[in-house]
């Protein structure tokens, strides 16, 4: 099916985007979590979200605690309905759990019984895929996250960064057109985080899928992203958008750039500008 | 390593037994009592031995252990299918709860009779004495350990579009599985005692008549004895395979 995922030694080539990946639409989003039992009414969380990625776009998403990054991952992947506004991937809305978006949370969800192979195979399991075909497919995924040798090994086996691989490799294996990360490395060390950034960057450009990356880290926002987007605090909005004009592939030494600390400082100041309001 | 502490778990085990018997003779000696009272345990030794080989174990065995099995089966499947419903309605937990607390807080010995008296006192009023029995905790095991079952998981599932029989199938009945398996451990000594007390309603054959009649008609203390060590000894043999499947299915986890 996907040959561009078999060819790893491709991986630092630059390449065309592999198949026709959609982009995202999103319109005027509201959202607040049901009323609580006491009847209270609930506080908004979004009001008025509205973004779009490009196909094969990376967009990075910053702002504070709190104010609705991961709940916007969650109606981008069909997980939970707006009240108002509008989702849609290509020219299809979202309205349920959607195939087209893999999902990757800040702690890996790995189930702890079973082996990595199997963790990773574990959304073709549920499509229904043979066991042969699966774990092919599975192996193939594993060795592009670089997790080749790992197969039999239990999560807890497992480093942090190792985890999050598994997590990635499990994301991508029905091949989405669309990616979510939800502070994927924010539980991870410094190095093994920069380390797994460049990897990311690899991985996006060989699956070519849109990308849509939360992070606190503006450093790794402005070393992945084409564009950073930030967010108010709750309610949430997109208030400002910082398009990143860095050559690709960019390699960590750049990050000292000038345009690097500019970009950086100019998301920050929006961000400052959003907690002082 | 383990191998090392098994060895080591055993020969403590072996010097507890070897304590028991001791004592037991010391009590006999010092207590000067007679043998229908506490039989010392050489007797019963032999008397343990003999009736294992004279066919009267060969008689009665089987029955408990049928009334214990099948009883112990029908429990544990209607304890996990009703503590898996208990867990995620709160309608039917409200709804059902005081009846099945109710009804574990009844003495099964008050029931046993009255179950003699309607199912008569074949294998089927022990069965069902002994799934009562078994019930209460293998249900309340299954709650508390489905709603144990990480709720981020459960999201996860709902990512990959897992429909509801494989989300029980593949990560609500394989994560609760610990707890399940404590419940089953405590649910198959209680149906040894669900068996024993079934037979005492009323029966022709199993351990508790052979207790009964030892007692009675036969009048040989260490025959009584003999069967309480057989009933004791069929526990820990059931314990010990729960345990080992435990192992199996949950040991490799971290
Ligand atoms: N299941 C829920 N029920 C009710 N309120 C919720 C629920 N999940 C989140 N919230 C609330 O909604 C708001 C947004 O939460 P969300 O997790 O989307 O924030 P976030 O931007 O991802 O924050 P963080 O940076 O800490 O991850 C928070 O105030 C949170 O308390
Ligand atoms: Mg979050």
């Amino acid at each position: 099916m996907i040959t561009s995922f078999t060819i790893a030694t491709e991986r630092h080539e630059p390449s065309e985007p592999p198949r026709s990946v959609a982009g995202v639409e999103v319109r005027g989003l509201d959202f607040s979590y049901g009323p609580a039992r006491t009847g209270e009414v609930p506080r908004p969380v979004l009001a008025g979200v509205s973004l779009s990625l490009e196909p094969g776009e990376l967009v990075a998403l910053v702002g504070p605690n709190g104010c609705g990054k991961s709940t916007l991952l969650r109606l981008v992947a069909g997980l939970l309905r707006p009240a108002a506004g509008s989702i849609a991937i290509g020219d299809r809305p979202v309205d349920g759990p959607d195939p087209r978006v893999g999902l990757v949370f800040q702690a890996p969800r790995l189930l702890p019984w079973r082996s990595v192979l199997d963790n990773v195979a574990f959304p073709l399991e549920l499509a229904g895929w043979a066991r042969s075909a699966r774990y092919e497919r599975a192996r193939e995924l594993l060795l592009l996250v670089g997790m080749n040798g790992s197969e039999g090994e239990r999560p807890h086996q497992l480093s942090g960064g190792m985890r999050q691989r598994a997590a990635i490799a499990r994301a991508l294996v029905l091949e989405p057109s669309v990616l979510l990360l939800d502070e994927p490395f924010s539980a991870l060390d410094a190095l093994t985080r920069d380390r797994l950034n460049l990897e990311l960057q690899d991985l996006w450009r060989v699956t070519g899928s849109s990308t849509l990356l939360v992070t606190h880290s503006i450093p790794e926002a402005v070393f992945l992203a084409d564009r950073v987007l930030v967010m108010s605090p709750r309610p949430g909005r997109i208030v400002a958008e910082v398009p990143i004009r860095l050559p690709r592939p960019r390699a960590l030494d750049q990050l000292d750039a000038a345009i690097v600390s500019e970009s950086a400082a100019a998301v920050r100041m929006h961000l400052e500008a959003e907690v002082a309001a | 390593m383990r191998l090392r502490s098994d060895r080591f778990q055993t020969g403590w085990i072996v010097a507890a037994a070897v304590l028991f018997v001791l004592l037991w003779q010391a009590i006999v000696i010092v207590g000067n009592f007679r043998p229908f009272v506490l039989p010392p345990p050489g007797s019963v030794g032999a008397r343990f031995v003999q009736a294992w080989t004279d066919g009267t174990m060969e008689r009665h065995v089987p029955t408990t252990l049928s009334e214990i099995v099948l009883g112990f089966g029908a429990g544990a499947a209607l304890g996990v299918i009703v503590g898996y419903v208990l867990a995620r309605s709160r309608f039917a937990e409200r709804l059902l709860s005081p009846y099945i607390v109710a009804a574990q807080a009844t003495p099964v010995l008050a029931i046993a009779p009255l179950l003699a008296l309607w199912f008569g006192t074949g294998l089927l009023s022990k069965v069902i004495i002994c799934s009562l029995i078994v019930f209460f905790p293998i249900a309340v095991a299954t709650m508390v350990g489905i709603r144990s079952v990480d709720a981020d998981l459960l999201e996860m599932c709902r990512a990959f579009r897992a429909r509801p029989a494989q989300v029980l199938s593949k990560v609500e009945i394989p994560g609760a599985l610990p707890s399940i398996l404590g419940g089953f451990r405590v649910g198959v000594t209680l149906a040894v005692i669900g068996a024993i007390v079934g037979e005492w309603a009323g029966g022709e054959q199993g351990l508790g008549v052979l207790i009964n009649l030892a007692r009675g008609s036969l009048f040989d203390t260490p025959l009584l004895f003999a069967t309480l060590a057989t009933i004791a000894l069929i526990g820990v043999a059931l314990y010990a395979a729960i345990a080992l499947l435990e192992r199996r299915l949950v040991g490799a986890r971290g």
